[in-house]
């Protein structure tokens, strides 16, 4: 299994990136319980920052976001974390699946966690993350893991919730994979149907 | 090859002196470059359909093309693009028809769908069926300008009953036709299926992508029986800024780079010259860097370069063309020297088109003969088919 993780946490190390390989480790951990091996690779979206702006400006897509947004299409599941900023996921993070066609993520299994400063945050994954992985038809896991600062406390459930996430990711992965991906320059609708359509 | 420029007409304020040219200064610059392009040994001038600020490319690039028809003499007048999404397919018929008698057969069309979304509502049209658009009314192009009486019936457009388009193309030969698209598989398939043109604009998007595109064209041009994947018709963009001392390019250039409406305040002038066909730099760069697009994308037909832009002063954009007409000869011998035997060296012109229908009326009537006679010999056997003219045909 290719597992993409995909952190667009901003600090070096930041809680985002923390809280994108706690869920990644639980999901791996569960692939294991499934007789499944994952290969996992990690985006930092801040080092796309620029890619991704020059991308929206001016149509120039760099080798490392071409890289990143085709393997956004061939991965197997995606883990996604974004910071929460004023109510609702980070800029980098919209702007970056903003690039995504919609048919890349179609089926494709979606971890969703956030992080924020604060509890009162903590629906933002289901009223702003959620409904965007709905319009690009991905298949979000019922559970969702957001971490406020309280949360890296002693005395929290995080754990708990991280290692239900990662079970629902890999049940979710294993009994549901993404449908095969149709290239577009190699299975080419044919001229007789463009007609008749 | 055919060598040329191509352009949209932007109306860019010089970043370097804060002087903005009027619409009417552009439009008569255009005219100029036209002029020198010929003057400088190119073989195509090319404008892009434009109906919104700041671009002054024509609306309808028969006016625009018309007009330089009757002040050149040997360019090829062509179009970077004809939107065959947001005109109605008989006034392109009529109109095209009409410029290719004026010209005297000097003329060919790109066809492309337009990308900004807002053109389409002005016309009427939807953009979301933008593909739909550009199959069905290309279908119906290629029938006016092939069938003297047209019965026909589509989705976008009123039935046409016992209709004729006019004039009737020049010697009966339709105008040359490419399709261009810088994304959709469905329009290399297109121009495909028709054996007509691609032309890929390939100056923003790295090569990679095009090559995927131009694969698929040249697979399907020969799925359709037009001949083998290599003997497509591709045409490629490209884009550069030349002087003798490679830093003085990039010095010069850069200020025009970063304040450019379509990349400007984007990647810098590096990274984008990096991934794209853009070239600053002395005329052996430019060499080098056009000479690669054979390599990526196999021996093609026509190479168009867009020079005039981003506010540039006319004064530069005629250096411009200067230093091209001098690299030109190296060009064309290094392409030349790739180009495989059986590639055809160039796209189908109109002499080359009545020289091919000519020759193929011939043979069907030498075969003819050939059938109802014994005594006569098929061509292939003379000795004059073995002298070296025979390998020109195509």
């Amino acid at each position: 299994m290719d597992i993409l993780v995909i952190s667009a946490g901003l600090s070096q190390p930041s809680s985002t990136r923390m809280l994108a390989d706690r869920l990644t480790d639980a999901a791996v951990r569960h692939l294991g319980n499934h007789d499944q091996d994952a290969e996992v690779t990690t985006v930092e979206l801040r080092d796309l920052a620029i890619d991704v702006t020059n991308k929206l400006v001016s149509q120039y897509t760099s080798p490392a976001l071409e890289r990143a947004l085709a393997h956004v299409r061939s991965a197997d599941a995606l883990v996604v974390v974004s910071p929460i900023f004023n109510g609702s996921m980070s800029g980098l993070f919209k702007m970056f699946f903003d690039l995504v066609p919609p048919d890349d993520l179609a089926g494709t299994p979606v971890l969703l966690g956030a992080t924020g400063g604060t509890p009162r945050h903590s629906l933002a994954i289901e009223h702003g993350l959620r409904p965007m992985f709905a319009y690009l038809r991905a298949l979000t896991v019922p559970t969702s893991v957001y971490a406020a600062t309280d949360d890296w406390g002693a005395d929290s459930t995080l754990g708990v919730r991280i290692d239900r996430a990662g079970a629902d990711l890999a049940a979710v992965l294993v009994r549901s994979p993404r449908p095969e991906r149709v290239d577009p320059y190699e299975e080419v609708t044919p001229f007789s149907t463009l007609l008749g359509g | 090859m055919q060598v040329g420029v191509f352009g949209i007409g932007d109306v860019t304020t010089d970043p370097t002196t804060g002087r903005t040219p009027s619409e009417h200064d552009r439009i008569k610059d255009t005219i100029a470059i036209a002029k020198k392009a010929e003057e400088v040994g190119l073989d195509v001038f090319a404008t892009g359909e434009h109906h919104n600020p700041p671009f002054v490319a024509p609306a309808n690039p028969t006016v625009l093309l018309a007009h330089l028809a009757a002040v050149t003499e040997r360019l090829i007048l062509s179009t970077a693009t004809t939107l065959i999404t947001t005109n109605d397919p008989v006034r392109l018929a009529e109109d095209y028809a009409y410029l290719q008698h004026l010209a005297d057969g000097r003329i060919d069309l790109v066809m492309g769908r337009g990308n900004t979304g807002p053109v389409y509502p002005w016309f009427g049209k939807d953009i979301r069926q933008g593909i739909g658009l550009a199959v069905e009314n290309y279908a119906l192009l290629h029938e006016l300008w092939r069938t003297d009486v047209v019965d026909w019936q589509g989705k976008f457009r009123t039935p046409l009953q016992g209709f004729t388009s006019t004039p009737r193309p020049m010697d009966g030969l339709p105008p040359f036709v490419w399709h261009g698209s810088i994304r959709s598989p469905e329009i290399a398939e297109q121009a495909a299926y028709y054996g007509d043109g691609f032309f890929a604009n390939n100056i923003f998007w790295p090569k990679e992508h095009f090559q995927q595109l131009i694969t698929l064209y040249r697979k399907r041009f020969e799925h359709y029986g037009h001949g083998s994947a290599d003997q497509a018709i591709v045409g490629l963009g490209g884009q550069f800024f030349m002087r003798r001392n490679s830093q003085d390019a990039v010095n010069e250039f850069r200020p025009y780079f970063d304040n450019a409406p379509v990349y400007g305040h984007g990647p810098s002038l590096e990274e984008f010259s990096s991934q794209t066909p853009l070239t600053v730099g002395s005329p052996q760069e430019v060499i080098e860097k056009t000479l690669e697009f054979t390599q990526s994308f196999g021996s093609y037909q026509r190479q168009l370069f867009l020079l005039d832009h981003a506010g540039l002063p006319l004064k530069t954009t005629f250096e411009q063309l200067d230093l091209l007409g001098e690299i030109l000869p190296t060009l064309r011998a290094e392409w030349e020297a790739r180009r495989p035997a059986h590639v055809p060296a160039d796209p189908p012109t109109h002499p080359s088109r009545l020289a091919a229908r000519e020759n193929a009326a011939a043979e069907a009537n030498d075969t003819l003969v050939g059938a109802t006679s014994t005594t006569s010999t098929p061509d292939s056997t003379t000795p004059d088919s073995t002298t070296p003219d025979s390998t020109k045909e195509g």
